[in-house]
């Protein structure tokens, strides 16, 4: 049984929880319910007066068809975000499993981009395919390929999602290297002596037996590429070219701090709130049954 | 059904030699029960033998055939784990079809072998559930009938017994014995209990830091240890060892004497070879453990006598007496002499 702490008074617990719920209440209570109260509101453009529009900036965002599109952005960013980084992150971890020798160096390496921020992963990413002088350009053009993000819209997407996706492939592969380890040695020994070879074994045993592990890492990685991906586009594309990499996060800044439309920025910000929720709400569920087997 | 040869198999992780050197010859249908203490290379034999290590030196021979850098898979052997190794996302049924399965044996063959590995261990109540809903010991056999199904030239067993508790494991140890006979399969078991190894065995292997120090009959083993280790380790109370100096007549070439507990008398004082004082006794009801000092030594020395026989108290001196028979003779080094 858990021990519990009871305390005969409220003064010393109500103490002892105000500054998280301090924190809590300025950081996220107050925006939250200031995005809430701002989206029923168009401002002037001067911010002086606001007019009471109700849901009219939901109901013009429904139908603007740019809205529209930086869904299906989002949803196809977020998707190869998310099977990008946990693919070679897989694929790296069942490797670094198998080493005996030196796994201390090649995990620490792997670990390392974790630790670089989204914006600076971003400019590291953007030098390097700098139409001008990136170096992977410039290869790229030897091989009669002519890079030009600024331009094209796939490739543009193609360096968002691999520039995002590169600090990601760390935190991802952490997961997977502790979700292998956890694994009995014996129950892949057992399935050795019972015929299965390699690549039998990881689809049969080692795969379903890491199902946990990967669901988490499917719910993490999508909420990662929906909210926090903001630096790296902001360093590379900028949401262009032709808003072809403007995610729902990106939108919400470019409308509202570019374009000054604060009212629908409020109000896409709310509908962003409602999605995480959901997530979020997915992932408590799933999480909470771990064990599928 | 198969024979089993290792010849001068040696074993070295890095630099560290764990195996020296062993030779076993197994007939087809015998079981063979390796026992030891922990940390003397009963596992790691038996894991060479199954293809999960490699060996170092020496030959692995399967019905004659050098298996040395044959796959696990392709050497047609099954083995038990200590923790049973179940697949934990798979039904009790899944976990006995998976080998027949990847070996792509026809559906109906499946489900008939299966249930019949299920009537033999009486599993069929549980074959839907999962793994994490059976007890220690149905887990047991689903780990053996994950075995019996394939119908594998060798069983392997890695103390598959010492997760379960006293009483469940005297029941399976008479199961694995009567399944292993019936099916007539050659059996290699590990061990580090030697109740295991004198009940299960046709032969006994004892196993000390690398090497096979005896290989022989359960009660030949006992009756006659080759060497000090086996002396001392088999049998329960343990053979109790006097310097020969100490000894009266005792042999000439010996440096060591072993002697059972229950080849030892007690004598009233004053008689008898060698005297001493009670430390303490362990009544068990059909038997008495009297443990004692010998005068002038301070290691204790132990007896097991018959249970009716009259109690002596703590502090009683007492002396001693054997048969001369009853002296097992050990050179410098070990060797039995």
């Amino acid at each position: 049984m858990e021990k519990r702490v009871t305390f005969k008074g409220w003064l010393l617990p109500m103490c002892l929880l105000m500054p998280q719920i301090i924190i809590t209440a300025v950081f996220f209570f107050y925006p939250a319910g200031q995005a809430i109260y701002q989206s029923l509101f168009i401002p002037d453009p001067f911010g002086l007066s606001m007019q009471w529009v109700g849901l009219g900036n939901f109901e013009y965002l429904l139908g603007d068809s740019y809205y529209r599109a930086s869904f299906v952005t989002t949803a196809v960013f977020s998707i190869l975000v998310t099977v990008t980084s946990m693919g070679f992150a897989l694929y790296l971890a069942v490797l670094a499993d198998r080493l005996i020798k030196g796994s201390g160096i090649y995990r620490t390496l792997l670990i390392w981009p974790y630790a670089v921020a989204p914006a600076v992963a971003g400019v590291l990413w953007l030098f390097m395919f700098n139409t001008r002088v990136g170096v992977v350009s410039w290869y790229l053009g030897l091989l009669g390929y002519d890079w030009n993000h600024v331009l094209n819209e796939a490739e543009a997407m193609g360096l968002v999602v691999v520039a995002s996706s590169w600090g990601r492939v760390s935190y991802n592969f952490l997961f997977f290297l502790a979700g292998l380890q956890a694994i009995p040695k014996s129950v892949i020994e057992a399935a050795a002596i019972d015929g299965a070879r390699f690549w039998t074994r990881f689809r049969t045993i080692v795969f379903p037996l890491l199902s946990p592990t990967t669901f988490f890492l499917l719910v993490v990685n999508i909420v990662y590429a929906f909210f926090e991906t903001f630096g790296v586009i902001h360093t590379i594309t900028s949401g262009g070219p032709q808003q072809a990499t403007t995610i729902l996060v990106y939108k919400v800044f470019s409308d509202g701090f570019v374009s000054q439309d604060l009212g629908s920025s409020a109000a896409q910000s709310v509908i962003l709130l409602v999605i995480v929720g959901a997530l979020t709400i997915v992932q408590f569920k799933f999480i909470e049954r771990r064990v599928h087997y | 059904m198969a024979t089993i040869k290792l010849d001068n198999i040696k074993k070295s992780f890095g630099k560290t030699d764990v195996i020296h050197g062993v030779d076993i010859d197994i007939e087809d249908g015998e079981f063979i029960v390796i026992v030891g203490p922990s940390g003397c290379g009963k596992s790691t034999l038996l894991r060479m033998v199954a293809g999960l290590e490699t060996v170092t030196s020496g030959e692995i021979l399967i019905d004659g055939v050098q298996v040395n850098g044959v796959e696990p898979m392709d050497r047609d052997i099954a083995m038990v784990f200590q923790n049973y190794a179940l697949y934990p996302h798979m039904s009790v049924e899944e976990n006995m079809a998976y080998g027949l399965k990847i070996a792509k044996t026809p559906k109906a063959e499946i489900t008939e072998r299966v249930a019949e590995a299920a009537r033999m261990l009486q599993l069929e109540p549980y074959l839907k559930r999962k793994p994490r809903e059976l007890s220690g010991g149905q887990r047991q056999r689903v780990a053996m009938g994950r075995a019996i199904v394939r119908k594998p030239k060798v069983f392997l067993f890695d103390e598959p017994l010492s997760n379960l508790d006293a009483k469940l494991r005297v029941q399976m140890r008479l199961e694995i014995k009567e399944l292993q006979s019936r099916l007539g399969i050659t059996a290699l078991y590990v061990t580090h209990d030697q109740v295991e190894a004198m009940t299960l065995a046709d032969r006994m292997v004892v196993m000390n830091a690398g090497e096979a120090d005896q290989i022989g009959a359960p009660l030949e083993v006992y009756s006659n240890p080759q060497t000090e280790f086996v002396a001392g380790f088999i049998g329960s109370p343990a053979t109790n060892f006097l310097d020969a100096s100490t000894i009266p007549n005792a042999p000439a070439s010996a440096a060591r004497i072993g002697i059972r507990p229950e080849h030892i008398t007690l004598a009233p004082a004053g008689q008898g070879r060698l005297s001493g004082e009670v430390i303490f006794t362990e009544a068990l009801g059909a038997e008495t453990l009297v443990h004692l000092r010998l005068s002038g030594g301070t290691e204790t020395f132990t007896i097991r006598q018959d249970g009716a026989l009259p109690l002596p108290a703590p502090g009683d001196a007492v002396a001693v007496d054997w048969e001369d028979d009853a002296m097992m003779a050990f050179s410098e080094g070990g060797r039995r002499v």
